[in-house]
């Protein structure tokens, strides 16, 4: 170890993983439903991207990307749930790992619901 | 990189219930069903529910699983890790009492705990440090090495109010600050980790769970000092801390934290282990640094202090354990954050070892202040079987009891030496209303009677005399002017033995006769016990009006000692009696009593 710089260095690339361990009540949940249904329409992928996207961009203590069980609404599977602190819930539908990917810069980063994707959308469309 | 972390114990205790059984099972069924890419299985530090092992936790959701069974694990896998249901039968008790699952550090247990020293443990794998870097470590020795003269450290340290967490309660900084002050050609700074108090494992617990915090620390003090050379003076009793201890020393070296020329700094420090045989006295500073030069351990006078003429009669510097892992957050938090814990004279935190008749047996940290009432009854648990809480023991072997009227004294350093009893390294042991006094102290000066090294006198045959007299007391066979014998026997031993382990022995002996002398009397003069503990003083008798004659207790005495016939009354003959107690407990009726 010749610098502080490289010690933080590996302590940014670290970080990331072991902020999954963290715990704190202002942390932004996301929830991807995985139950058979779930998983047989590829909510998989969509929480490993999810996952690994916000360990790489050292965002783990601020965002929890968890799974949960069937959330009863098995046609419009996968499912992602976001829950931020103080806000009411946000369920997007019809999940792919990209569209996930785009919540996550639009909506978990930049504050903005991606409308187009949530679960309100998807049943007027049907109207 | 994993989308959830498994953390398993490592720590000795769970260790014994079977974690490592688990591990595999865990990674064996992880990989069964495909999510070997998906689920990280890490093996921490102790996580201090030890009476709940084996535990684990499954983040990012933070579910706290306790005596987990490897039979368990396949359900966990494919209903948790694959489906994401919690499995709610096998999640911590006081998390399930309303629908919604109550997060841990929300339960008694962790609620008023404050980790400090305890920090990564539980949270981190000891065996790779770039989880120790990626929760922050190494960040204060790079400051200090780049940003800070040796002095400013000493005045961290003397700011922050730390003292050491040995037992004694010496201020730290003030330590380092005589050591830097003396010049010398070689400097050094040890690590007392030969934990030897009956019922301790607050440092074995931060080995096993977060060694390179210790190393840190220690490199940070040979700086602060000038010191080249460490050494960390462990009991070959902890397998597991040494295992953690070789694995942290060899990584901190291959990256360049140890070794030569560290941050580019000009600093070198080297960190070697040295294994203590398991003798108590050895965790005197004297012995150990005698010790680790390769001769019998065995104390010297004092002074000269270590800080002067310490190991190879150089200056050094001796902490202990778990006052290292707290220095790292000190320098990084600054000395008015750890300032800000604790009391007026004793700042920050302490890890306490909880044991004997408590419902969470384990390991707690709590900023120093908190009273007695809080760690028994809250975090604790209270005590099981619903009987009464008699007395504490705290500081072990050299400590002593506080009993019931000072539960709600504030605890720190100095508090706790105006109650009789001290600080110590930090064991906790709670006694019930079946505890007898006498026989407490009669155990622990069994134990120093063993653990006494022989060089001086008044403890080789002092610690004797006192045991001979507790046992004379406890078969009824003592008068008065024994007592007074005892008393002035601790007073000669306190005042004349060479080393802290004879001068401390008499307290455990002295708080019993301050706070239950009346217990002492009543074994001398009514020949009694009355916890019902002291054999010699019990009688097993049959209440007539009670028994109904169904010869349980007689078949079930080993020693043939309960006459009757069936459906008559029995009786037991003393002279038979072993005083096991086992009619006692297969009585149905209760008609058996002590006296």
């Amino acid at each position: 170890m010749k610098s502080l710089e490289e010690l933080r260095a590996i302590r940014a690339k670290m970080q990331g993983k072991v902020g999954v361990r963290a715990e704190n009540e202002n942390q932004i949940r996301v929830v991807v439903g995985m139950a058979t249904c779930g998983i047989a329409s590829g909510a998989r992928p969509v929480l490993t991207a999810l996952s690994d996207a916000v360990q790489e961009q050292n965002l783990s203590e601020k965002i929890s990307v968890t799974q949960t069980g069937c959330i009863g609404l098995c046609q419009y599977e996968p499912i992602v749930e976001v829950m931020e602190p103080g806000k009411e819930k946000v369920t997007y539908v019809k999940m792919t790992p990209e569209k996930a990917l785009e919540v996550l810069r639009l909506h978990l980063l930049g504050g903005q619901v991606v409308a187009k994707y949530t679960l309100s959308a998807a049943q007027n469309g049907l109207k | 990189m994993y989308r959830s972390h498994v953390l398993v114990c490592g720590g000795t205790g769970c260790t014994s219930s079977g974690s490592q059984r688990i591990i595999e099972k865990l990674e064996k069924e992880i990989a069964a069903n495909g999510l070997s890419e998906e689920v990280g299985v890490v093996k921490t530090g102790c996580f201090g529910l030890c009476a709940l092992g084996p535990i684990m936790i499954v983040y990012p959701e933070g579910t706290f699983y306790s005596m987990v069974r490897e039979d368990d694990i396949p359900e966990i896998v494919s209903e948790h890790l694959l489906k994401g249901r919690v499995v709610r039968r096998l999640l911590y008790d006081e998390t399930t009492k309303t629908e919604k699952i109550i997060p841990l550090n929300e339960t008694d247990f962790y609620k008023k705990q404050h980790r400090v020293a305890l920090r990564n443990c539980g949270v981190i794998d000891p065996e790779n440090i770039e989880e120790y870097i990626g929760t922050g470590g190494y960040e204060a020795l790079g400051i200090v090495l780049t940003e800070k003269k040796p002095q400013d450290v000493i005045q961290i340290l003397l700011d922050s109010g730390l003292r050491g967490r040995g037992g004694a309660g010496f201020p730290t900084g003030l330590k380092w600050k005589f050591a830097a002050q003396n010049e010398a050609d070689q400097k050094y700074v040890c690590c007392n980790a030969d934990e030897g108090d009956p019922g301790a494992f607050m440092d074995r617990s931060i080995l096993e769970g977060d060694p390179h915090a210790v190393l840190e620390a220690m490199a940070i003090a040979g700086y602060a000092i000038g010191a080249s050379q460490g050494y960390i003076y462990v009991r070959a009793e902890y397998p597991i801390a040494v295992k953690r201890l070789e694995i942290a020393i060899s990584q901190a070296r291959e990256y360049g934290l140890l070794g030569e020329n560290i941050f580019d700094s000009g600093f070198s420090f080297d960190i070697e282990l040295r294994l203590g045989a398991g003798a108590f006295v050895c965790g005197e500073e004297t012995a150990l640094m005698t010790s680790i030069e390769g001769n019998r351990g065995e104390p010297r006078p004092r002074p000269p202090y270590p800080a002067l003429k310490g190991l190879f009669r150089k200056p050094t510097i001796l902490n202990n354990v778990e006052t290292y892992a707290n220095i790292p957050q000190i320098i990084v938090n600054g000395p008015e954050w750890f300032a800000s814990m604790g009391t007026e004279k004793s700042k920050g935190t302490k890890v306490f070892a909880l044991g004997g008749k408590i419902n969470n047996t384990g390991l707690v940290e709590i900023p120093m202040g908190t009273t007695l009432r809080e760690i028994v009854e809250e975090i604790g648990g209270g005590v099981p079987n619903g009987k009464k809480f008699k007395a504490a023991q705290t500081g072990g072997p050299s400590g002593g009891c506080i009993p019931a009227e000072h539960f709600d004294v504030p605890i720190d350093y100095d508090n706790l030496i105006a109650i009789g009893s001290m600080m110590g390294s930090g064991g906790l042991i709670v006694m019930d209303e079946d505890t007898c006094m006498v026989d407490i102290a009669k155990f622990f000066l069994e134990f120093t009677v063993d653990e006494s090294c022989g060089k001086c006198t008044p403890c080789r045959i002092g610690t004797r005399r006192m045991l001979e007299i507790l046992d004379k007391i406890t078969k009824g066979q003592a008068t008065l002017e024994d007592l007074d014998k005892l008393e002035e026997l601790c007073f000669h031993l306190k005042e004349n033995s060479l080393c802290a382990l004879g001068q401390t022995a008499p307290n455990p002996v002295l708080s019993t006769l301050r706070y239950f002398r009346d217990e002492y009397i009543a074994h001398i003069v009514d020949r009694r016990c009355p916890a019902g503990v002291c054999k010699d003083l019990v009688q097993y008798r049959i209440d007539p009006d009670k028994c109904r004659g169904c010869t349980l207790c007689a078949r079930t005495c080993p020693a043939d000692a309960i006459i009757g016939k069936v459906r008559e009354i029995h009786m037991i003959n003393p002279e038979k009696c072993v005083k096991c107690g086992a009619c006692m407990e297969k009585c149905r009726f209760g008609a058996i009593y002590k006296e």
